[in-house]
């Protein structure tokens, strides 16, 4: 299959499909609900499941059932109704479910804006729920990283048994782009039966499976979290992913910067370039885990004299920048909140403003 | 001549932590029973409330997933929706169901969710040490209204099995109690068609259950028997609010 022109919601509907995903429940919010109204359409073509919920608490109760069931499930959503589902996702982690959330960020807090904004950061990697729960987080930077990162999403959710979040903002969502579908995945599920309630004589195996997350028992509860914990470590040793761009020069500055915001950024530094400037980026492909041994190395270089953080939030992810670069190097911070995406212009001046 | 009652299979052979005089037990065999006569065990899923009831799992002996508060019908709806061909039943109690899940149940109830919901209405909030619920009856005292419910500060007891009926989609909403032997076996009724229905696809099935609290109450048992009926029979009455036939 060649090219095809689509909108970033739309693609996101059909990559979940082609991994095999064919049940989806979401409630309808700015600036994703083009992916439900896709969907309903698509969904029964391919024998599938669509609902749309009563809410967003409801529909994060509907995926972890048809998780705990042990079937491919996703929701999409933005910014307020991530919070809604912030409840569920805790249980969902608690009870070890794989799922696929994505966000497609809008400015908050509160309603605040329905415009790109990248300020779920925190929410997403540090705070997605009450209790020691953390989820995978890929953050996309154009249609075609979103479709393969949906792709995605759903082994690695089924490996960790875990609520995996693609993390895009509204223009990841609203931007017609050109993709190319990766070819079905193939995989199922996999080991369901030894913990999904899926019906005792659908398994080989005749004890029953419960999906629970209280424990009542401290040890039972802390051997529970150690299973978790193992698996947030096991995720950042296997799962990191990062992008660097114009790092093989001598840079004076590095940027860090994800989804579209990193791709002002490249045009800042292309623009750069041509009047002699040299800025490196690395770019987080995921955002849990963070790839701190990446922006670290990069920060080390000795041409490297800056290092700036570029958000669309009031500074959120400076802070695992600053984590990583341990001191080493001066941290900067420039964002700018909901709806005023900076431009390459100002991305331009700032950086200028770190070397003079 | 061989045994004439027994343990059903649906059931698991562990010691009850209900306190004396509640009616869980009661009806989870009711349940239990209509499990075992339907043959359903092997692809039945139960949806544990929070509540007493949270660990209902450790008395059926199916598969179960524990919802969060008031959340089993949106999680029953999942799994439904997902795998038509199991069989599902969530449990509640009345804080679960009527306050912190009213936006659930009666949502997945107008869907028409083709699952049974077993409703305890204990007119009190159990689990968490007696206070006051939607369905608390005037003037009675709980931890949070101990002066007594005061209708006039927070309104009149809620009438779920109504309240459900009114709406057009849903087909079997009936009401029935445990608290003597008469009543019990009519409430084995309405569950075993409740059951029955969603084992033919017919519609979403609701069996609110009016039952005791004597621990909360602060009542005996036979006490909290006599209670349920002078003042809860009184005002949530019995009967099959709504049938598909
Ligand atoms: C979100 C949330 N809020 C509050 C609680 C605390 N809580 C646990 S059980 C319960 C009330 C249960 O009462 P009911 O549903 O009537 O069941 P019963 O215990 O009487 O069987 C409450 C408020 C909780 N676990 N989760």
């Amino acid at each position: 299959m060649g090219k095809v022109l689509m909108k970033g919601n739309e693609a996101i509907g059909e990559a979940a499909i082609r991994a095999g995903c064919l049940n989806y429940f979401a409630y309808p919010i700015t600036p994703q609900s083009e992916v439900a109204e896709y969907l309903t359409k698509r969904m029964p073509e391919v024998g599938g499941v669509f609902l749309q919920g009563e809410s967003e608490v409801a529909v994060a109760y509907m995926i972890f059932g048809a998780a705990g069931a042990g079937e491919r499930v996703f929701t999409t959503s933005s910014s307020p109704g991530i919070s809604l589902m912030s409840e569920g996702i805790s249980y969902i982690a608690g009870a070890q479910c794989p799922a696929v959330f994505v966000n497609i960020m809008r400015g908050g807090p509160g309603l605040g804006g329905i415009l790109p904004s990248q300020a779920d950061y925190n929410q997403a990697t540090k705070g997605i729920g009450h209790g020691d729960c953390r989820m995978l987080v890929m953050a996309p930077a154009s249609v075609q990283e979103a479709v393969e990162m949906v792709m995605n999403a759903f082994p690695l959710a089924e490996k960790y048994r875990n609520p995996v979040m693609i993390l895009g903002d509204g223009l990841i969502g609203q931007m017609m782009e050109p993709v190319e579908f990766p070819d079905h995945l193939k995989t199922e599920p996999s080991n369901k039966d030894d913990w999904a309630s899926n019906g005792m004589d659908h398994r080989k195996r005749s004890e029953r499976n419960l999906v629970r997350s209280l424990f009542l028992d401290p040890t039972a509860l802390n051997d529970n979290n150690l299973q978790l914990k193992a698996k947030y470590d096991q995720m950042k040793k296997e799962e990191v992913r990062s992008e660097s761009y114009n790092s093989d020069t001598d840079y004076k500055v590095l940027i860090v910067s994800y989804g579209t915001m990193s791709r002002v950024c490249r045009t800042a530094i292309d623009a750069l370039k041509e009047e002699g400037i040299d800025v490196a980026m690395v770019r987080p492909q995921t955002v849990f885990p963070f790839p701190e041994q990446a922006v670290r190395d990069a920060a080390q270089k000795e041409s490297c004299k800056q290092v700036i953080s570029i958000e669309m939030s009031m500074g959120q992810m400076v802070e695992d920048v600053e984590r990583s670069v341990r001191g080493g190097k001066p941290v900067h911070w420039f964002g700018k909140c909901g709806g005023d995406v900076p431009t390459p212009e100002e991305v331009v001046d700032v950086v200028k403003s770190l070397i003079n | 001549m061989g045994k004439t009652f027994q343990r059903p299979e649906a059931l698991s052979d562990t010691m009850t932590h209900y306190c004396p005089g509640c009616t869980h037990g009661i009806i989870h065999r009711l349940v239990a029973e209509v499990i075992d006569e339907l043959g359903i065990r092997k692809r039945t899923v139960g949806v544990a409330p929070v509540g007493c009831a949270v660990l209902a799992y450790n008395y059926f002996d199916c598969d179960f997933q524990e919802a969060a508060h008031g959340r089993a019908p949106a999680m029953a709806t999942g799994i439904k929706r997902v795998r038509p061909d199991l069989v599902v039943f969530t449990y509640q109690g009345d804080g679960d169901l009527a306050s912190i899940g009213m936006g659930e149940i009666i949502h997945a109830a107008n869907r028409g969710e083709k699952f049974t919901t077993i409703f305890v209405n204990n007119a009190i909030y159990g689990m968490t040490g007696g206070q006051m619920a939607p369905t608390t009856m005037p003037e009675q005292r709980t931890t949070t209204s101990p002066f007594g419910r005061n209708v006039e500060d927070v309104g009149m007891p809620i009438k779920v099995a109504e309240l459900i009926s009114a709406l057009q989609t849903p087909a079997f909403i009936s009401r029935q109690t445990v608290i003597k032997p008469k009543y019990i076996n009519k409430a084995k009724k309405a569950i075993l068609k409740a059951f029955t229905y969603q084992v033919e696809k017919k519609c979403f099935s609701l069996v609110e259950i009016v039952s005791t609290c004597p621990t909360n109450w602060g009542m005996t048992p036979l006490d909290a028997i006599t209670w349920t009926e002078e003042n809860l029979l009184t005002y949530y009455k019995l009967g099959d609010y709504k049938t598909p036939d």
